[in-house]
């Protein structure tokens, strides 16, 4: 049954990425591919990879959907017309995706438990870890401890991501010559365009918005548990306060959250993770080794786990969140 | 046929990431492009995830009654990938937005044809 469902989906996904080339009107395309990240994240919970579903449906259907409409918003939103097939490009994909469909008839089939991924860490983490770390989810405990180094430097990428985009977007386009009087016309103009006097969904959205943050603290706190953890946990939070700003406009929301405060929490986050590593080895173990927080082991490592968990929810959430302020700020300079 | 059915997931994986590819190399718009980048990228997603599920397994999360497990490692390198793919995608999308401001238009050929006549 299980299998049918993944069949079924999978094709309307392959059908939804079709509908994307074909389709000109970019709005038309940015609310498909909300729908294939939706039904990506249906995939990856039949695949049981609900850590990964959770993400993908908070990013793929909620954030990057709305960084795409606002880069629509500052640019176009129709795509030129092309008449004639590009046959080169054709080619191209057909070649690649012949030898690489070659590529997977040695490949150990769907579901094999036998296959040699099945065979080298994996059975480390599931019989093991459970105990050595003492932490029920298994994606958690690799992602904080096994892995901790990588996950660090993920975060690392996402605060420079978030630099770089503050770089290229925040610098007034005239040389810091803004123009005063243009501002109050730009506002009125964006102000019709912010969701203010739409009751239905104002009233809806002060009602969702706090479940969406209490969820996003349950997903940040109860991640070694359950699914959840900082990234989940920071791209829920940012999806709520995307939605805030989204009805009650980019002013009221810069109030709540002043820019200067969000940049400082983007750094704090990464320095909070860095500050863990750098707390165990003053603390007698090597970097990044929990261990040496308490006195019993798995202690440390429950104690490390939270420390960095929440120094990257912090770091996602405030650069999810920034990045969306600096894309919707751009158009009213 | 049996055949068939234990590679279709990574046949339609191999589809979409050449769709994906398609989009970048053969669209002019600079934001399908990102779009068609971002398929690509799940793409790769779904590849290691459907790697990841053993037959019979249960998500990877200690619980009564359970015992065989899908393996949580693609779990973890996909979970980051998402995310910093979003950060990365957010940096393509602010460079678009400059070379529009910059350029009046993000159509590629256009772009190719301004910078040939200011040479």
């Amino acid at each position: 049954m299980s299998n049918f469902v993944d069949i079924a989906l999978l094709a309307f996904l392959a059908l939804v990425a079709l509908a994307v080339t074909r389709t000109l009107n970019l709005f038309a395309t940015v609310a498909l591919t909300g729908i294939y990240s939706l039904l990506m994240a249906s995939i990856f919970t039949t695949l049981d990879a609900v850590d990964v579903a959770f993400t993908e449906a908070a990013v793929g259907a909620g954030i990057s959907t709305v960084l795409f409409l606002a880069t629509m918003a500052l640019t176009t939103s129709h795509e030129k017309p092309h008449h004639h097939h590009n046959w080169a490009a054709i080619m191209a994909t057909l070649i690649t995706g012949s030898a690489l469909v070659y590529g997977t008839l040695d490949m150990p089939h769907f579901g094999d438990p036998q296959a040699p991924i099945h065979q080298h860490v994996a059975p480390h983490y599931i019989e093991i870890s459970p105990n050595e770390i003492g932490v029920p989810n298994m994606v958690t405990s690799v992602l904080a401890t096994y892995r901790g180094y990588d996950t660090l430097g993920e975060t690392a990428v996402i605060f420079t991501a978030c630099m770089a985009v503050l770089l290229l977007l925040q610098r007034d386009r005239r040389g810091g010559n803004r123009n005063v009087m243009a501002v109050p016309d730009a506002d009125q103009r964006r102000g019709g365009q912010s969701m203010q006097h739409a009751m239905i969904l104002r009233v809806f959205s002060k009602f969702f918005i706090p479940l969406i943050f209490l969820f996003g603290l349950y997903v940040q706190f109860h991640g070694d548990y359950g699914p959840g953890g900082g990234f989940q946990a920071g791209v829920i939070f940012a999806s709520g306060f995307i939605l805030y700003t989204l009805v009650f406009g980019l002013e009221k929301a810069r109030q709540v959250i002043p820019p200067r405060t969000l940049q400082a929490l983007v750094a704090f986050g990464l320095l909070l993770y860095a500050g863990t590593g750098i707390a165990t080895l003053v603390m007698g173990g090597q970097f990044l080794e929990y261990k040496a927080l308490a006195h019993e082991a798995t202690h440390g490592e429950h104690l490390g786990i939270l420390f960095i968990e929440l120094g990257v929810g912090i770091t996602v959430a405030a650069v999810m969140t920034t990045i969306f302020f600096t894309f919707a700020g751009r158009g009213r300079s | 046929m049996s055949d068939f059915w234990g590679l279709y997931n990574y046949w339609i994986a191999i589809f979409l990431m050449m769709v994906g590819f398609y989009n970048v190399i053969a669209r002019g718009n600079l934001i399908k492009k990102l779009i068609g980048l971002n398929i690509f990228q799940t793409s790769v997603f779904l590849l290691y995830i459907s790697m990841g599920k053993v037959e019979g397994g249960s998500a990877p999360i200690v619980g009564a009654g359970i015992s065989s497990f899908s393996n949580p490692l693609p779990h973890v390198l996909i979970l980051t990938a998402i995310v910093v793919g979003v950060a990365t995608t957010s940096v393509g999308l602010a460079l678009v937005v400059r070379i529009k401001e910059a350029y009046g238009t993000i159509e590629e050929d256009e772009l190719i044809a301004q910078e040939s006549v200011t040479q």
